[in-house]
C-alpha cells in the first residue's frame, strides 16, 4: 500500500510538470488557435539558458531562473508571437502547425550542433534525500515539484479570474469578435497568454531538468506528455490540462511499476486515443473555431 | 536514389491525404513500419513471397487506416492529426517491445531481395530500376486515381467540404477513403523499404520520420501532383549531398520551413503560380 501511495506521489509530481506545459498549451490554443508543436523544446532552450547562467556566469539558482525567465518572455513569448504566430495566423491551423513542427526541428539541431549533443546534468533546486512517516518515505525533491507546480497553478488561476486583464483574457479566448466590441486590446491579451506560457515553460524546465538532464532532445518526450495531457483534459479548458497532466504522470508511473516498463508510456497513450476517439463526436465547437480561423 | 523512390511512394500516399483530402496525417512512418514489419516478418519468418506479401501489406494497412480513420474522421481537421499521432507512438512501441514477433530494437535482418521472372534483382542497380518502376506504376495509378470522379471529389472536399456535401459527396466516407488508400501507399513503400534495405528496425518508422515526411510534402507542395517529389529531394537527397553541413543542416531545414511558411504557404511548387499571377497583374 505504502508502494502504491507512493507511486501516486512522484507520478502526481511528474503529472505537474506536464501539466504546467499542456497549462500552457491549451492556454496558447484557446487565445489564438495556436497548436505549437515546439511546446517541447520551449522546455528544453530554458534548460539550456538557465545552466549558461549558471555555469558561464556564475549566478545563482534563483538570478538564473529569474533571467531565463526574461529572456524566455522575450524570445519564446514576444519573438515567437511577432515573427511565427502573427503572420500565419490567418493562414490557418495546418501552415501553423508545420511551421512550429519546423521551429521544433530547427532549434532541437541548432542546440546539438552549436551548443552540445550530450546530456548536461543540471542541480535541483531541492535538498536531496526523504521525508520519512514511518513506512512511507517522499522524496524532497517530489514535495518541492508539488508545490511549486501547485502555488504557479493556483497564482495563474486567482489571476484568470480574479483580476480585470485575467477576465479580459477570458474573454478573448471565449469569444474574440465579442471582446474586440467590448473594447478589449485583443493582441495585448493574446500577448500576455504568449509571455505566460513562456514562464510556464521555464518552471517546467526548472522542474524536469534535474531529473531529465538538460539534452537537446528532452523536449521531445516531454512536449508529447504536454500533448497527451492536454487532449485527455479536454484541451478546452485550463483545469482540465491539469487533470490531464497528472493522470499522465500518474498512469505513467503506475504502468511502469506493475504492467510492464517497456509499456510506461503505453496507458496513458491508449487513454489518450480513447479519448480522441470518443471525444470527436462532442466536439463540432473546435471545427467551428478553426474555420473561423482560416 | 533508390531510397528515395521508396520513400516517395508513401510520401505520394501522404499527399492524397494532406493535399487533396486537406486532413492532416502525423502517422505516416506507422503505415511505413507496419508494411515493412509485415515484409520483414512474412518473407523472413514464413518464406512468402515478395509479390504475395505486398497486396496483403497494401491491403492490412488499407484496412489499418479505415479503422484508425473512422472514428477520428467523424471530425475533420485536426483530431485525425492527433489521432495519427499517438497511433504512431504506439505502433512504435509495440515494434519496440514484442520482442517475439517483431525483434525488438535488433529488428529484423536477412530480408530477400524479390526477383522479377526470374531476374534477380539482387544488386544495387536492378532494384533501383525495379524501385523507380514501381513508383512510377503507383504514380500512374493515383494519377488516374484524381483524374477519375474520386479524385475531384477528394479536391472538392479540402476546397469546401459544405458545398461538396450539398452536391452529394459523402464526406466521411471520401475523406475516410482517401486516408486509408494513402496508408496503403505507405505500406507498398514499407515493404520495398524492407527489401532494400534488408533490415529493419523501430528507430526507421520514429515519430519524427512522420514529421520529417510530413514536412516534405508540404515544403514541395501540398495538393500538387509533384510536390512530395520535390519534397523528398529535400528531405532525403540534399542532407546526402550536404553532408558536411551535418547537424547544421536540419537545423537550417527546420528555420527555411518558418520562413516558407510565413511567405509561401502553399508550398515551392506554388511559386510558379505566383509568378505567373503576378505576370497576369501587370
Amino acid at each position: 500500500m505504502a508502494d502504491f501511495l507512493q507511486l501516486i506521489i512522484s507520478g502526481t509530481a511528474t503529472g505537474a510538470i506536464y501539466a504546467l506545459c499542456a497549462l500552457g498549451f491549451t492556454l496558447l490554443w484557446q487565445a489564438s488557435g495556436t497548436i505549437n508543436f515546439a511546446q517541447g523544446e520551449f522546455v528544453m532552450l530554458p534548460a539550456f539558458m538557465m545552466l549558461f547562467f549558471i555555469n558561464t556566469a556564475g549566478l545563482p539558482l534563483w538570478l538564473a531562473f529569474l533571467l531565463t525567465c526574461l529572456v524566455a518572455m522575450l524570445l519564446l513569448g514576444y519573438t515567437f508571437k511577432r515573427v511565427i504566430v502573427d503572420p500565419l495566423i490567418r493562414h490557418g491551423v495546418i501552415p501553423m502547425v508545420i511551421a512550429t513542427l519546423g521551429l521544433s526541428i530547427g532549434v532541437k539541431q541548432l542546440t546539438k550542433a552549436g551548443v552540445t549533443a550530450q546530456a548536461m546534468p543540471f542541480n535541483s533546486p531541492f535538498p536531496d534525500g526523504l521525508l520519512a512517516l514511518g513506512d512511507f518515505k517522499v522524496s524532497y525533491a517530489d514535495i518541492g515539484t508539488l508545490l511549486m507546480a501547485g502555488l504557479i497553478v493556483i497564482g495563474l488561476q486567482l489571476f484568470l479570474n480574479r483580476t480585470v486583464t485575467g477576465r479580459a483574457m477570458q474573454a478573448v479566448a471565449q469569444n474574440t469578435d465579442a471582446a474586440k466590441v467590448l473594447g478589449i486590446n485583443v493582441q495585448r491579451m493574446v500577448l500576455y497568454v504568449f509571455l505566460i506560457n513562456a514562464v510556464l515553460a521555464v518552471v517546467a524546465a526548472l522542474l524536469v531538468t534535474p531529473t531529465y538532464l538538460a539534452k537537446f532532445d528532452m523536449g521531445e518526450s516531454i512536449g508529447l506528455k504536454a500533448f497527451y495531457a492536454a487532449i485527455i483534459g479536454g484541451f478546452n479548458q485550463t483545469r482540465g490540462a491539469l487533470l490531464g497532466g497528472v493522470l499522465v504522470g500518474v498512469l505513467e508511473n503506475l504502468t511502469g511499476a506493475y504492467i510492464s516498463p517497456a509499456y510506461k508510456e503505453g496507458v496513458a497513450l491508449l487513454l489518450f486515443l480513447v479519448v480522441i476517439c470518443s471525444r470527436s463526436t462532442r466536439s463540432c465547437r473546435y471545427s467551428s473555431r478553426t474555420t473561423a480561423s482560416t | 536514389m533508390t531510397l528515395l523512390c521508396v520513400y516517395l511512394m508513401a510520401a505520394f500516399g501522404l499527399n492524397l491525404i494532406v493535399g487533396y483530402a486537406g486532413q492532416m496525417s502525423i502517422g505516416q512512418a506507422a503505415f511505413y513500419g507496419i508494411g515493412a514489419y509485415i515484409a520483414g516478418i512474412l518473407m523472413v519468418k514464413m518464406g512468402i513471397s515478395f509479390w504475395l506479401v505486398l497486396p496483403i501489406a497494401a491491403v492490412a494497412c488499407f484496412a489499418i487506416g479505415l479503422a484508425l480513420g473512422f472514428p477520428a474522421l467523424r471530425v475533420q481537421h485536426h483530431y485525425l492529426a492527433f489521432a495519427t499521432l499517438g497511433f504512431n507512438v504506439l505502433v512504435f512501441l509495440v515494434m519496440r517491445n514484442e520482442e517475439q514477433l517483431t525483434g525488438g530494437t535488433f529488428g529484423i535482418s536477412n530480408i530477400p531481395r524479390p526477383s522479377l521472372f526470374g531476374w534477380s534483382l539482387d544488386g544495387a542497380l536492378p532494384f533501383f530500376y525495379f524501385a523507380f518502376a514501381s513508383v512510377i506504376i503507383l504514380a500512374l495509378v493515383l494519377w488516374w486515381l484524381l483524374r477519375s470522379p474520386w479524385g475531384r471529389a477528394f479536391a472538392a472536399l479540402r476546397d469546401n467540404p459544405i458545398r461538396a456535401e450539398s452536391t452529394g459527396v459523402n464526406i466521411t466516407a471520401y475523406t475516410l477513403l482517401a486516408f486509408a488508400i494513402g496508408a496503403a501507399c505507405a505500406g507498398i513503400g514499407g515493404v520495398y523499404l524492407a527489401a532494400l534495405v534488408n533490415f529493419i528496425e523501430p528507430g526507421q518508422f520514429h515519430l519524427s520520420v512522420s514529421l520529417m515526411m510530413l514536412l516534405a510534402v508540404i515544403v514541395g507542395g501540398s495538393g500538387r501532383f509533384f510536390g512530395p517529389v520535390l519534397g523528398s529531394v529535400v528531405v532525403i537527397l540534399l542532407p546526402e549531398w550536404l553532408r558536411f553541413l551535418q547537424d547544421w543542416y536540419l537545423a537550417i531545414f527546420g528555420f527555411a520551413v518558418i520562413v516558407l511558411m510565413v511567405f509561401l504557404p502553399g508550398g515551392l511548387l506554388s511559386l510558379a503560380d505566383r509568378f505567373k499571377a503576378r505576370g497576369a497583374a501587370k
